[in-house]
C-alpha cells in the first residue's frame, strides 16, 4: 500500500512537471511563431528604399514607408510630451503626497483607464479635438497615445517610488532640505531606472497602436510636418496596407509590421538592460 | 535586548579606550538648548510620550535611555520635528529651542532641521552618490554653489567624523561602497557639513560591530565640544561612556534625568535602579 501511494505520488508530480513545461512553451510559440511568419513573408520587402522613401501610387511597384516611421516618431514624441509628465507627477503625487482615500481613488482610476480598450481613446480625442478643429491631426493622435500613457506611467511610477527606503527620504529632510526637493533630487534619482523603464514600456506599448489614431492621426500617404494635419503612422500604414487588395502592398504592410516588432523588440531590450543590475538598492 | 550581564552599576564604568575623556559633570548653569515643557505626543489616540518636562544643555551629550516601546525615539524625533512624517499624530505642550517653540504654528520644519540634524540607526547613503556628494548634498540643495567652499566644507566634515583619513583617495566612490561602520560615519559627516547646532542620534551604532561602535563613541565625545548631542541607546554602557546627562524613560513617561555618573551609580527612583541594574527591560 505504502509502496503504491508513494509511485501515484511520483506519476502526480511528473504531470505536474510536464502539464507546467507544455504551458511554458504555449507562451514562448506564438511570439516565436509571430517573428518567424513576420521574417519570412516581410523581409524580401525590407531594403533601403523602404526606409527612404514615400510611398508609390497604386499600380507602381516599389516606394517605402518613410513618412510613416517618422509620422510613428513624432506621435510619440507627442505623446510623450503629455504622457510622460502628467504620468510621472501623478506617481509622484500618489507615492509621496496623496491620502489613503484619495490614493484608492486614484488607483482604481487609473486600472480602469489601464484597461479602456484602446478605440475609445481614439473615440474620445475624435470628440474631443477632431470635430471642434474640424481635421484629422497629428495632435489629436499624439494627445490620444498620450492619455494612454498617463495611467500606465503613472502607476509604474508609484510602485518604483514607493520601493525607495524610507530612511532615504528621512535623511534628506534631517538634513534641511526640503521636501520637493527631497522627493526630486533623493527619491526620485534613487528610483530612476524604474521610472524610465516604466516610460519606456508605455512607448513600447502605444507605439504599435492603430485603433486610437484610426479617428486622429488619419494617416497621410505624403510627408506632413503640420502638427495640425493628418499624419501617417506605421501601424495605420500596416493597416491600410494590409486591407488593401493590392499584392504590392500587402508585401509593403508585412515589411511593415516586421519593423515595427523589431523596433518594439529593441525598447524591450534597452529595458531589460537598464533594469539588469538594480531599480532600486533596498538596504 | 539588554545584555544580562549588566547587574552591577560598576560595570558600566569605562574600560575601552573608547575613553578619551571623562564625562564632566555639566555645571548646573549651563545654558539650555532645549526646554521641553509638559509634552505629550499622541498616535491617534494612544500617548507615546506624556507629559514630558526637561531642560536639555547645550554642547553636552544627553543619552535617552529606556525600555523598547518607552517613548525614547518618538522623544527623541519630535525634537526637529522629524516625527511630522508620521500620519495622525498630535503634539500637546511646548518644545522650545533657544527659546523658540518648534511646534509655533508660523515655524518651519525644513529650517528648523536644518538647525537641528539627525543620524539614525541604520546607517543611510544615499545609494546614488558618491561619497563627496553624500557629504555635499546638504549644502549643494540649499543652493551652496562655491567650489572652494564645498571643498573645504567637504574636508573639515570628514575630518570631524573621523573618515578622512580613511576615504580621502575613494571621494568619488559610491558612498554605499564603505564598510557599515564607514558608513554610518559618512551619515554623521552628512550630517555635520550643513553645520548644525544639534545633533539627534536614534541608537547611532545598534548596527555596528564592536570596532565601529568604539569609532562612533570617540567621535561623539569629540563632537561635543561644538554641538549639542542627544542620542538615543538601549545599550546602556554606551550610554555611560558617551553621555554627560542621561534621562530615562518609561512608558512614555520621563522618569529621571540627572548627571549620567548619578543616575548609574546612586538613581534617585527605583524604577531607574531597576532598569539599570538589569532588572526589567
Amino acid at each position: 500500500m505504502k509502496a503504491h501511494r508513494h509511485t501515484r505520488r511520483k506519476i502526480i508530480s511528473a504531470l505536474a512537471s510536464t502539464l507546467a513545461t507544455v504551458a511554458a512553451l504555449l507562451v514562448i510559440a506564438p511570439l516565436g511563431l509571430v517573428f518567424y511568419h513576420l521574417l519570412v513573408s516581410g523581409i524580401g520587402s525590407i531594403n533601403w528604399d523602404f526606409f527612404t522613401h514615400l510611398p508609390k501610387p497604386v499600380g507602381e511597384v516599389g516606394g517605402g514607408m518613410v513618412n510613416a516611421i517618422v509620422g510613428s516618431g513624432e506621435l510619440l514624441a507627442l505623446a510623450a510630451l503629455i504622457g510622460v509628465p502628467v504620468g510621472v507627477l501623478g506617481g509622484v503625487y500618489l507615492a509621496e503626497y496623496g491620502d489613503v482615500r484619495m490614493n484608492a481613488l486614484l488607483r482604481f482610476v487609473a486600472d480602469v483607464l489601464n484597461g479602456v480598450p484602446s478605440i475609445i481613446w481614439g473615440v474620445v480625442v475624435y470628440g474631443l479635438i477632431v470635430l471642434r478643429f474640424k481635421s484629422f491631426s497629428a495632435l489629436a493622435g499624439g494627445l490620444a497615445l498620450g492619455l494612454m500613457m498617463i495611467p500606465l506611467i503613472m502607476r509604474t511610477t508609484e510602485e518604483v517610488l514607493l520601493l525607495v527606503p524610507n530612511g532615504y527620504r528621512e535623511a534628506s529632510l534631517a538634513l534641511g532640505i526640503s521636501r520637493w526637493k527631497t522627493i526630486v533630487h533623493v527619491v526620485m534619482k534613487t528610483a530612476s531606472q524604474g521610472i524610465i523603464t516604466g516610460i519606456l514600456l508605455a512607448f513600447a506599448r502605444v507605439a504599435g497602436e492603430t485603433a486610437p489614431l484610426l479617428f486622429t492621426a488619419f494617416g497621410n500617404r505624403f510627408w506632413n510636418h503640420n502638427l495640425l494635419e493628418p499624419i501617417a503612422a506605421l501601424p495605420l500604414q500596416i493597416f491600410t496596407y494590409a486591407i488593401s487588395p493590392y499584392e504590392d502592398w500587402h508585401r509593403q504592410a508585412w515589411a511593415g509590421a516586421l519593423v515595427l516588432v523589431v523596433m518594439i523588440f529593441l525598447i524591450n531590450t534597452v529595458v531589460r538592460f537598464l533594469t539588469r543590475g538594480r531599480t532600486v538598492r533596498v538596504l | 535586548m539588554i545584555e544580562p550581564s549588566i547587574t552591577l552599576p560598576t560595570m558600566i564604568e569605562p574600560a575601552s579606550p573608547a575613553q578619551t575623556r571623562t564625562p564632566q559633570q555639566p555645571a548646573e548653569s549651563a545654558r539650555a538648548a532645549f526646554n521641553v515643557r509638559s509634552l505629550s505626543i499622541f498616535y491617534g489616540e494612544k500617548a507615546a510620550i506624556r507629559d514630558v518636562t526637561i531642560d536639555i544643555p547645550e554642547k553636552t551629550v544627553t543619552a535617552i535611555i529606556g525600555p523598547s516601546g518607552c517613548g525614547k525615539s518618538t522623544f527623541l524625533r519630535c525634537l526637529n520635528r522629524m516625527h511630522d512624517l508620521v500620519p495622525n499624530t498630535r503634539v500637546e505642550g511646548e518644545a522650545l529651542f533657544y527659546g523658540s517653540n518648534i511646534y509655533a504654528p508660523d515655524s518651519d520644519p525644513t529650517i528648523i532641521r536644518r538647525k537641528i540634524g539627525m543620524v539614525f540607526q541604520k546607517s543611510n547613503p544615499f545609494p546614488t552618490m558618491s561619497v563627496a556628494d553624500n557629504v555635499l548634498v546638504g549644502l549643494r540643495l540649499n543652493g551652496v554653489r562655491k567650489r572652494a567652499v564645498l571643498n573645504q566644507r567637504l574636508e573639515k566634515s570628514l575630518r570631524m567624523a573621523a573618515l578622512w583619513d580613511e576615504v580621502k583617495g575613494d571621494l568619488h566612490k559610491p558612498g554605499m561602497s564603505l564598510s557599515g561602520g564607514q558608513q554610518q560615519r559618512l551619515c554623521i559627516a552628512r550630517a555635520i557639513a550643513v553645520e548644525p547646532e544639534v545633533l539627534l542620534m536614534d541608537e547611532p551604532a545598534s548596527a555596528l560591530d564592536p570596532i565601529a561602535t568604539m569609532k562612533v563613541e570617540e567621535l561623539i565625545r569629540e563632537l561635543c565640544t561644538d554641538y549639542t548631542i542627544v542620542i538615543v541607546t538601549h545599550n546602556m554602557q554606551q550610554a555611560g561612556r558617551v553621555s554627560d546627562r542621561t534621562a530615562f524613560f518609561y512608558m512614555g513617561k520621563l522618569i529621571e534625568f540627572d548627571a549620567t555618573e548619578r543616575i548609574f551609580s546612586n538613581p534617585k527612583e527605583k524604577k531607574t535602579e531597576d532598569y539599570i541594574t538589569g532588572r526589567f527591560g
